[in-house]
């Protein structure tokens, strides 16, 4: 029974399916946004109850382990915030409504399934499984022409991305002749000895920096958030990546540090967070702000993989983390200040801590941990990044994360600015003051704040999961 | 020595419980009088802080595991170096509550709030033996202090916000880095072993620039100092007092802490250049202090050319030279912080900053002038104040370090004195404008004026017992120094003294040589 929290998101899956194929009038049924919290949340129990789970299923392609008990959990926690984050869309139909979480729920399911996954064409068919239902959810935004032009980009992206996933698959089967994870770490990877295998796993890696958005695959990220509803991009811009994460951090125990292609990955690494950097500087929506945001911390995430150690991986599995965390936090402040569902600019959030203080000081928690400064998650996670990665051959690479936190320091403070010193001007949007909304982002604040002065229980789960793939 | 409780934690805990009370109170009068109370406490719950011994030795040491898997440690100890700073932090705080009493007047529970969280991060920096918790307190006061300026600042206050953060947090990611780099080399982040250890000479070298380069900005040294004038001008009175008596010095007590005992080769070769730059400091900042028509500008340019003779005290690597840069952290902390009092005072009677909106004061405010009097001349080192001893000390270092240096120093004294004199004259003695309808000081007024004065007579007139305090932590500050530098530089050691001196055993062997010499046989040596 490793597979239990599988099946209980199949089962929420099946419910939604099911509520789905009723017109939802005069039915017994409550609607969907009522129930699903509470069974998201129960979700969240029973991946703690499976927390220590381990074995290997399905022919040794599906592996429950720490590494994919330490993200499923993330990931069933972070469907219950964005569940209860998008319950009260206002720019989302009533009879769409069990639609829409059914994608959800089977996207997260799809994560789920990406990170057990240690085999290539498993973790092809989960990719698509998550990215598919992304897909069909993006465009739910009303009747608004960007969120159908953001949705058609991102397929388009996404079927290019995957596409040259497979075919990089292909390169790999034909010159390592095997898809298992673990075989795979056991052949050469330089290119003296095997271009092709090279060629195709960088192809591969491809569809997951899709995921990530890192340079150069990020093109869809600042479009889709922008376009997407407010919630919907808050869902798009966090759990997806924790998918991506843990692939990469399977896949990055094939990556010695010296081999080329580790070399090209810290180099996009340190492209995508530069680029991501200085493209925000001059955003003024907050949502495409936070997506070239996403951008540089994909590039912060590849520090961590590629210093070829247990603690890299492990900072980078903990990096994911806060980087969900902290832009759970974010967009449950944004969706919530857009109470009619408008695409905020930074001059929307002018004023903010007098008319809503709770969620003003929630934003500027993100705001300051997405910057990494303590005594926040991002901090913590930034630093783990830093210490592990120092000496492995990639100093360069530190140094411009480094770099990059000053130049990035500019915008995000740019929301706290703002927020704090600026009067509302006219047509200010109504923040959501209700308890719900207040209590979410004092939650999930503290949780960034409490991580990040004491992180030291989450870590040890983290460096189990390292160990395994790197001992 | 055991109280019952743990001094340091209680001492940076006590103040974030505090400030999470304030979100219960409704009145902002109320929020003031349980501030002030607050800040009285924490100056209670640092009585212990008076049993200090006056021993090199770390004392209230406090230790646990933080974060076991990256060895980061909760350690916490005082040592002679630190201790005046954290009485400072937390005599400061009480001062800041009472002198903006009436002039902050709106959004007062968050000021409040954002003085408690500062006072928590400051004794934090004093007293953090670990890296990481040392930066961790280090960034985590910028967030307190940007929202004083962003939001109860001045005209340009977004301007100046932003600038001060971005250079100060600019200039501690390299920090950062540094202290990774530490790590990796070294195999800790604790202070404490860290100074055991003794690094290879490049590795030295970027470990220092890095570090410089974040307390230069910190203090702030010419030509990093732009930020400070801006931040000054725009930031409230309050936060004007914090940022002087204790966010700059924590610029120089990591030059102490940090450059000096863990990167002791590279301090000594880059010891020319940071004399020079300190020079250029003190010189500059006056120079510019001389044309300023702002009070406050001035006060902080004022500022830049003080901490100049701290940066230089410290780099000068003689007793009399970091017992001068001690002195002069505390004195420039009461006499500055307590001259942004006095320019706060008068704005809420004048409503202006310049000069000449706040002339004729004598006639009509001669309480306030005569304490302004007092801290003008303790700002400039007038004897019998405790500027004259800090100053007095940098140029006993200076001159036994070299007349060149010692000579360069005397414009700088004087540049002092001149700034002071012409705003002081005119101040009170000028063309009144609208001075005669103003009230002189009243009780609050005259409270937190009062106590700085007590100071700046009791360390001008007996500084003995400061000695005492500093005294052994310098000594095996200097001595450990000079050790590990010897070590690093053999044959500079043997090279014949420049100028003849012996004040202090320990610190005597070769702290003569010109800093030139020894860098010019450093670098060979350890490559």
């Amino acid at each position: 029974m490793n597979i239990v929290p599988e099946l209980y998101q199949l089962l929420l899956v099946v419910a939604l399916f099911c509520q789905s194929l009723g017109d939802g009038k005069g039915s017994e049924t409550p609607p969907a946004e009522r129930w699903l919290p509470f069974f998201a949340a129960f979700g969240v129990f029973v991946n703690i109850a499976a927390f220590k789970a381990e074995g290997l299923l399905f022919g040794g392609v599906y592996k429950v382990d720490a590494l994919s008990q330490f993200f499923k959990l993330a990931i069933s926690a972070g469907f219950y915030v964005a569940v209860l984050n998008a319950a009260r869309q206002p720019s989302l139909e009533e009879r769409k409504r069990p639609d829409y979480f059914m994608f959800l729920a089977l996207c997260a399911w799809g994560l789920m399934l990406l990170s057990s996954a240690v085999e290539l064409i498993t973790i092809y068919i989960a990719l698509e499984l998550s990215s598919y239902s992304l897909y069909a959810v993006i465009p739910l935004r009303g009747r608004e022409k960007g969120a159908a032009e953001a949705g058609i980009k991102y397929i388009l992206f996404g079927a290019v991305a995957t596409a040259l996933a497979l075919y990089g698959f292909s390169y790999i089967l034909a010159s390592q002749n095997t898809s298992y994870i673990a075989q795979l770490a056991q052949r050469t990877w330089t290119w003296e000895a095997q271009p092709m295998a090279v060629v195709g796993l960088t192809l591969f890696m491809g569809g997951m920096f899709f995921k990530l958005a890192l340079f150069p695959f990020h093109f869809w990220c600042p479009d889709v958030y922008q376009g997407a509803s407010n919630e919907t991009a808050g869902f798009a811009a966090t759990l997806p990546k924790l998918g991506a994460a843990v692939v990469l951090v399977r896949l990055a125990a094939l990556l010695k540090p010296g081999l080329e292609i580790t070399t090209l990955i810290a180099v996009l690494g340190g492209l995508s967070m530069t680029f991501g950097n200085l493209c925000a500087l001059a955003q003024k929506d907050v949502k495409r702000l936070l997506g070239f945001s996403s951008v540089a911390h994909a590039g912060y995430m590849m520090v961590g993989l590629v210093s070829g150690t247990a603690l890299g991986l492990s900072a980078a599995a903990f990096y994911a983390l806060a980087y969900v965390a902290m832009n759970l936090l974010c967009f449950w402040v944004i969706s919530r200040v857009a109470s009619d569902g408008r695409n905020l600019q930074l001059d929307d959030l002018n004023g903010l801590y007098k008319r809503a203080p709770g969620l003003a000081f929630a934003l500027a928690v993100g705001a300051f941990a997405l910057v990494g400064l303590p005594p926040t998650m991002g901090f913590m996670g930034k630093f783990f990044l830093i210490a592990a990665a120092w000496d492995h051959g990639y100093n360069w690479l530190v140094i411009t994360l480094v770099v990059n936190s000053a130049i990035a320091i500019y915008y995000y403070l740019s929301l706290v600015r703002h927020a704090y010193t600026h009067e509302a001007g006219e047509n200010a949007p109504v923040p959501d003051t209700s308890a719900f909304s207040v209590c979410g982002a004092g939650v999930l604040a503290a949780v960034v704040l409490v991580l990040g002065m004491a992180p030291a229980r989450v870590f040890d789960y983290a460096i189990l999961a390292g160990r395994q793939l790197l001992p | 020595m055991d109280f019952g409780y743990p001094v340091l934690t209680s001492l940076i805990v006590f103040p974030l419980v505090a400030a999470a009370g304030l979100f219960l109170i409704k009145s902002p009068q109320v929020a003031r009088v349980y501030t002030m109370g607050a800040s009285i406490l924490e100056l209670i719950l640092g009585l212990p802080l008076l049993t200090f011994k006056f021993i090199p030795d770390w004392q209230f040491v406090e230790r646990a595991a933080w974060v076991p898997q990256w060895g980061l440690q909760y350690h916490l100890a005082l040592d002679g170096i630190s201790y005046l700073m954290i009485l400072l932090t937390l005599a400061v705080l009480p001062l800041c509550v009472l002198c903006s009493w009436t002039y902050i007047s709106k959004r007062v529970k968050e000021f409040h709030f954002c003085l408690l969280f500062m006072t928590s991060a400051c004794v934090g920096v004093f007293s953090a033996l670990d890296l990481v918790l040392f930066y961790v307190f280090w960034e985590a006061m910028l967030i307190p202090m940007y929202l004083l300026i962003a939001v109860w600042g001045g005209d340009q206050r977004r301007y100046a916000s932003l600038k001060f953060f971005l250079y100060t947090l600019a200039g501690s990611t390299l920090l950062l880095a540094a202290i990774v780099a530490f790590r990796v080399t070294g195999g800790t982040f604790s202070i404490p072993e860290l100074m055991q250890q003794s690094f290879s000479f490049r590795f030295q070298f970027w470990a220092f620039l890095a570090m410089a380069l974040a307390f230069a900005i910190k203090v702030p040294m010419f030509p990093f100092h732009t930020w400070l004038p801006a931040a000054h001008v725009q930031a409230p009175s309050a936060g004007s007092v914090i940022l002087a008596a204790v966010l700059l010095k924590m610029g120089t007590y990591g030059f102490l802490r940090f450059c000096l005992p863990l990167t002791p080769a590279a301090s000594e070769y880059f010891a020319p250049m940071m004399v020079a730059i300190s020079i250029a400091s003190i010189l500059y900042g006056g120079a510019v202090a001389l044309g300023q028509e702002d009070i406050k500008k001035l006060v902080a340019y004022s500022s830049v050319g003080h901490m100049g003779f701290v940066t230089l005290g410290i780099f000068l690597f003689n007793v009399r030279g970091v017992e001068g840069a001690l002195f002069q952290m505390l004195n420039h902390g009461i006499v500055t912080g307590a001259l942004f009092m006095m320019i706060g005072t008068v704005y809420e009677r004048s409503h202006s900053r310049a000069i000449s909106d706040n002339m004729g004061l004598g006639k009509y405010l001669p309480a306030f002038m005569g304490f302004w009097g007092l801290y003008a001349l303790a700002s400039f080192g007038f004897p019998g104040t405790n500027g004259f001893v800090g100053e007095m000390l940098v140029f006993t270092g200076a001159f036994q370090q070299s007349y060149v240096v010692g000579g360069l120093l005397v414009p700088g004294a004087l540049l002092g004195a001149a700034y002071m004199f012409r705003v002081s004259l005119k101040m009170a003695w000028g063309r009144p404008g609208t001075a005669k309808g103003w009230r002189d000081l009243n009780t609050r007024e005259w409270t937190y004026l009062i106590i700085p004065a007590v100071f700046v007579l009791y360390i001008g007139l007996a500084p003995k017992v400061f000695f005492d305090v500093i005294d052994p932590s310098v000594a095996k500050l200097l001595g450990d120094f000079n050790g590990r530098k010897t070590v690093q530089t053999a044959q500079a050691a043997a090279a014949p003294a420049a100028v003849a001196q012996a004040v202090v055993a320990a610190a005597a062997p070769s702290e003569a040589e010109a800093p030139a010499d020894a860098s010019a046989t450093a670098q060979p040596v350890n490559n």
